[in-house]
């Protein structure tokens, strides 16, 4: 009884310190814990797309390797890449704010914040790619609904084309890039909020608000930048890779 | 021996949540919990009034057996709505929101919610959805039930699906932001000496609560998120016509709906297991397994989604699986009911208003739960499938079940909620009269179905028509029984006896600080040295009269 007193009056006195908890250690606890749950309601947000994207993958298999040879496997590798290297810039990010090196700390948050913009801009290049194809589904863009060109087999190849494979339909087509543009941009969005987020720690580590005792934000937030990294993780093979066929 | 001067009860003191601040802002922007439960109260009240209005209508036009009083598109639009602002925006939210909020920090003895600010942003979210719905409904309504199968919602409805979807969509975060704060509070925010299993089982309840929020509710928001890109965007992911599945979509909604009805339950389980122990005044038989059969009822709600499609296309292997598991997930619910009847046996029981609540909760429950099974087996409910039969069952659950348990509760915080006591007299009337209309509203469903009276027509063949009359009398009976309430509720915050800090006479958490408590709940951070429900023998609880066995025996 005595003791607990006394400890709590010792980390009393720190600014950060929420009103409604005992001290740092348990703030900061239930800050992680609440970001650890949060994670896992993602989880279940993105796999009722993800099952969505299982059974329609399994009921025209052909159809979704005809439109994953379509996909940019470059630029998803170039932007796998570049969210892989974000996620590290954000762990440093996460060690030097709880070692207490300001500078460092500042500049692998930039650095994580630049990564994440540049894998959004590749997006975008993308996107657009696919408006000019006239591959998003739907009549989502008025005026410019679905209906890519076909690539005849006594033409030239063109890279614009769709080479659509034996038993695979342009309406199958669709559910594909349908469910492409519904994960991925569901997981743009996760990447938007992301670099808001950022944003924010950026300004509050420049004002110094962190220290080895409280540095809770920046590990919540470094927890989120992973957690959705790691849903490009399994888009990449899934959308990119799955039923590619190199010999093209 | 523990310090026990902290655990003495203040005297009434002047300043209390409700009276430390004024005004319409410090309500709107308030992060006490105990405030934002007020809210919750409010404005789930709001809702209920609507949802019941609804069915009212409903009541109404099926007390002939022809269309009079409302035509098919109308009475479409009217069991719509009343199923989603009845399901969505009054039941879910129900317990949890308003009697979670506001004792699960109490019950541990916390400050507050682990986060205040989410817990406030939860109620502006709820209010937000709540709105753009009230909106859908005013601008044209939905009458594609509160299911939404496609492809009828997708592609044939007329009505505003969009903006219903959009309003439940949107209330759906404000269920998993109360989740996860129940969750991380009751994780790290125990005071010293509270262990799991000297948590009151209300906590554990709402614990497996709150897994069903963060577990399921997402799977519903991108259901619904999808469905409205198909209707507005005209991409088939549910669509037969452009290639998709419209049974995923039933694999989806039901994948959260089921559990819902969990969500719905659970809360309503905890407040039965405190009112039963409290009011018989003997310790809960079988703690340990009433708490582990609530989180076992959260695991295994999500394994029988399957029950609900029995008649579609469905594979009869997987439907053999999931009749069976929805079988086994009748034995915890089964556990529970046996323990609080176990405890009622030799004990002191008393008949205030919440045990009646709470033994017609435990005899409505076993009646849906039991009725339950017809559904769960394959055969019969080929039969029963979309008749009167399944909407008496489900109406068993949530109104017998959730609504008997949220009333109980209640009546049973009330006091500490306002300070004031209810009259009891009424309580007791009232809740009579709702038992009896309540059963004289559904019982008689349960004939109708059985011969085949089909659910969501206007009409039906003149055969049933007595059966429909009984129910609208016994409609009419249960809402003059809740008209009761809701006007003693309100008397009573203004002319109310003045409430003790411990009017029960209990030895939990909640009732050893003042009635209504100060903002920060206790004086001093409590340390716990007792079990959930440990009682005094009867004698000595008389001689040393009111707060509870530790505080006047040490
Ligand atoms: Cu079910």
């Amino acid at each position: 009884m005595i003791e607990s007193h006394a400890t709590t009056q010792e980390v009393h006195g720190h600014r950060a310190l929420q009103h409604h908890f005992e001290n740092m250690e348990q703030q900061r606890e239930a800050g992680t814990i609440g970001m650890w749950v949060f994670l896992v309601t993602e989880i279940m947000f993105f796999g009722g797309m993800f099952l969505a994207y299982a059974l329609y993958r399994n009921m025209f298999p052909a159809a979704f390797a005809s439109a994953s040879n379509h996909l940019d496997i470059t630029l998803g590798a170039v932007n796998t890449g570049v969210l892989i290297l974000s996620s590290f810039t954000m762990a440093m990010a996460v060690y030097f704010t709880q070692v207490g090196k300001q500078r460092p700390q500042i500049i692998a948050l930039v650095l994580t914040l630049i990564l994440g913009l540049a894998f959004l801009g590749i997006k975008a290049v993308e996107y657009h790619e696919k408006y000019t194809d006239r591959l998003i589904p739907g009549h989502l863009i008025p005026g410019a609904s679905f209906g890519p060109a076909v690539q005849e087999h006594d033409q030239p190849m063109d890279a614009h084309k769709l080479h659509l494979l034996p038993g695979a339909t342009l309406k199958q087509v669709e559910m594909f890039y349908w469910i492409y543009f519904a994960m991925t941009g569901m997981h743009a969005l996760h990447m938007i909020i992301g670099a808001g987020l950022l944003i924010f720690l950026i300004i509050w580590s420049m004002k110094g608000r962190f220290d080895p005792e409280y540095h809770g934000p920046v590990e919540v937030v470094g927890l989120y930048w992973h957690f959705v990294d790691i849903v490009w993780i399994f888009l990449f093979p899934l959308l990119y890779l799955l039923g590619r066929h190199f010999e093209h | 021996m523990q310090p026990i001067e902290s655990f003495e009860v203040p005297a009434p003191s002047k300043v209390n949540y409700i009276n430390a601040q004024y005004g319409l802002k410090s309500w709107l922007l308030t992060k006490d919990h105990k405030r934002i439960a007020l809210l919750y109260l409010a404005s789930i009240t709001f809702f209920f009034f609507i949802g019941g209005i609804y069915a009212l209508m409903i009541r109404l036009e099926l007390l002939t057996p022809q269309g009079d009083f409302l035509q098919s598109t109308t009475y479409n639009k009217v069991f719509t709505q009343h199923g989603i602002i009845m399901v969505f925006f009054f039941l879910i939210p129900s317990i949890p929101a308003t009697l979670g909020n506001f004792l699960i920090p109490m019950m541990i003895g916390a400050k507050d919610l682990a986060f205040p600010r989410i817990n406030l942003l939860s109620w502006y979210v709820y209010l937000v959805g709540g709105l753009i719905t009230i909106y859908a409904l005013l601008a044209g309504g939905v009458d594609t039930g509160w299911t939404f199968y496609t492809p009828f919602s997708t592609t044939f409805s007329n009505s505003y699906v969009v903006a219903t979807g959009l309003g439940i969509f949107i209330n759906g975060f404000s269920s998993i932001l109360t989740g996860l704060n129940f969750i991380v509070t009751i994780h790290t925010m125990r005071a010293p000496g509270m262990t799991w299993f000297r948590m009151p089982l209300f906590l554990w309840s709402h614990y497996a609560t709150s897994l069903i929020m963060i577990l399921g509710t997402p799977v519903i928001a991108i259901t619904i998120l999808l469905l409205a890109f198909e209707r507005v965007a005209g991409v088939g992911i549910f669509d037969p016509e452009l290639g998709g599945d419209p049974i995923l979509f039933q694999h989806l909604f039901w994948f959260y709906s089921h559990p819902a009805v969990y969500i719905m339950v659970l809360p309503g389980m905890g407040v039965i297991s405190e009112l039963v122990a409290n009011f018989s005044r003997k310790n809960i038989f079988g703690y340990s397994f009433v708490a582990f059969s609530s989180i076992a009822i959260a695991v295994f709600g999500f394994l029988v989604w399957g029950h609900h499609m029995f008649v579609t296309p469905q594979s009869v292997y997987a439907g053999m699986i999931f009749s069976f598991l929805s079988f086994a997930v009748a034995i915890p619910s089964a556990i529970k009911v046996f323990n609080w009847t176990a405890t009622l046996y030799k004990s002191s029981i008393s008949y205030d208003t919440p045990m009646l609540y709470a033994l017609g909760f435990i005899g409505l429950f076993t009646i849906g739960g039991m009725t339950g099974l017809f559904l769960a087996s394959l055969a019969t409910d080929v039969h029963l499938s979309d008749t009167y039969f399944v909407v008496a069952h489900f109406h068993y659950i949530m109104v017998g079940g959730t609504l008997m348990a949220y009333m109980g509760g209640l009546h049973y915080w009330w006091p500490k909620i306002t300070g004031r006591m209810y009259p009891e007299g009424w309580g007791r009337f009232s809740a009579l009269v709702i038992f009896v209309g309540f059963n004289l509203t559904f019982l008689p469903q349960f004939i109708a179905g059985y011969l085949g009276m089909p659910r969501r027509y206007h009409a039906y063949p003149p055969e049933f028509q007595v059966f429909n009359v009984l129910s609208t009398a016994g409609a009419s009976i249960l809402g003059f029984g809740m008209l009761i309430p809701a006007i003693y509720f309100v008397w009573s915050m203004r002319y109310g006896r003045h409430a003790e800090p411990n009017p029960w006479h209990l030895p939990g958490l909640e009732w050893r600080t003042q009635s209504p408590p100060p903002t920060e709940n206790f004086e001093v951070t409590p340390i716990v040295t007792w079990e959930a429900y440990e009682f005094a023998p009867p004698e000595e609880t008389e001689v040393v009269g009111r707060f509870g066995p530790e505080l006047e025996r040490t």
